[in-house]
């Protein structure tokens, strides 16, 4: 993958709170490489899916950080990773399979469903007692938009 | 998000609006819950007209209030689902769960 022409790093705490602050992050830098209203709204689900699971998942008991990197080509594509030094997941397939939860009963099992329905790509690593990264691929305009 | 609730008929109808996510649904189904377990509602009506984001965590809101309406003989419809609210749902398969009206699983 080459470089990126555009990079942005911000780290906050584990409060869920803030995951409406980083769907607005995430727009806000799509927007220059003008994606449409649907790439958009999609891009905004998914990051809070991911999110969402580094809050609930990661920390279950004390309050911890959570860094999102968002990288964005030439080609249009954009890669937004999301990663924890929380709990860690011990069988990463296993809390991939949809309905697979466990948060208990208002929680779908759904988040890595929607994560990859609504992008090109999901990738997750993880390790027991040292934290997950999940990294979602979403093509935002084929031609790569205005470069500004 | 804000939750407003309207009560007529044995009808108690919950008009969502703003961005539901796992930060705004727990405070919407406490608001929604208290309003079923004080009144004697036999429907719940879940309005989405005004809801402008849904992540998965509207999927629970949705699951649980149903199975709490069912588990007190009711039964609940969702109306005025907005595109991404109805897909939200579908991919959660709940377009198979009887609670929509003819016209409105046809969106």
């Amino acid at each position: 993958m080459k470089k990126p022409k555009n990079e942005v790093k911000i780290t906050f705490h584990s409060r869920s709170v803030n995951e409406r602050l980083a769907r607005s992050i995430v727009a806000a830098f799509a927007a220059q490489a003008d994606p449409s209203v649907s790439v958009l709204a999609d891009l905004r689900t998914a990051v809070s899916e991911a999110v969402t699971n580094a809050i609930v998942h990661a920390y279950p008991d004390e309050m911890g950080k959570i860094t999102m990197t968002l990288k964005l080509y030439d080609d249009g594509r954009l890669t937004v990773k999301i990663a924890d030094r929380g709990c860690g997941i011990p069988d990463v397939a296993e809390a991939m399979t949809p309905l697979f939860t466990t948060g208990g009963e208002e929680r779908s099992g759904l988040g890595f469903s929607v994560m990859e329905s609504f992008c090109d790509k999901v990738k997750v690593r993880s390790k027991v007692g040292k934290g997950t990264a999940v990294t979602l691929y979403k093509t935002l305009t084929e031609k790569g938009g205005e470069s500004r | 998000m804000t939750v407003k609730i309207e009560e007529a008929d044995k009808t108690l109808t919950a008009f969502l609006s703003g961005e539901i996510d796992h930060h705004t649904a727990k405070p919407a189904r406490e608001q929604i819950d208290y309003a079923i377990e004080r009144g004697g509602a036999d429907v719940l009506r879940l309005d989405f007209a005004e809801v402008s984001f849904m992540d998965s965590s509207g999927v629970g809101l949705v699951m649980g209030r149903y199975r709490l309406m069912q588990s007190r003989g009711g039964q609940t419809f969702v109306q005025n689902a907005t595109p991404p609210v109805m897909r939200m749902l579908k991919l959660a398969g709940l377009d198979r769960l009887p609670i929509w009206e003819k016209e409105e699983k046809k969106k």
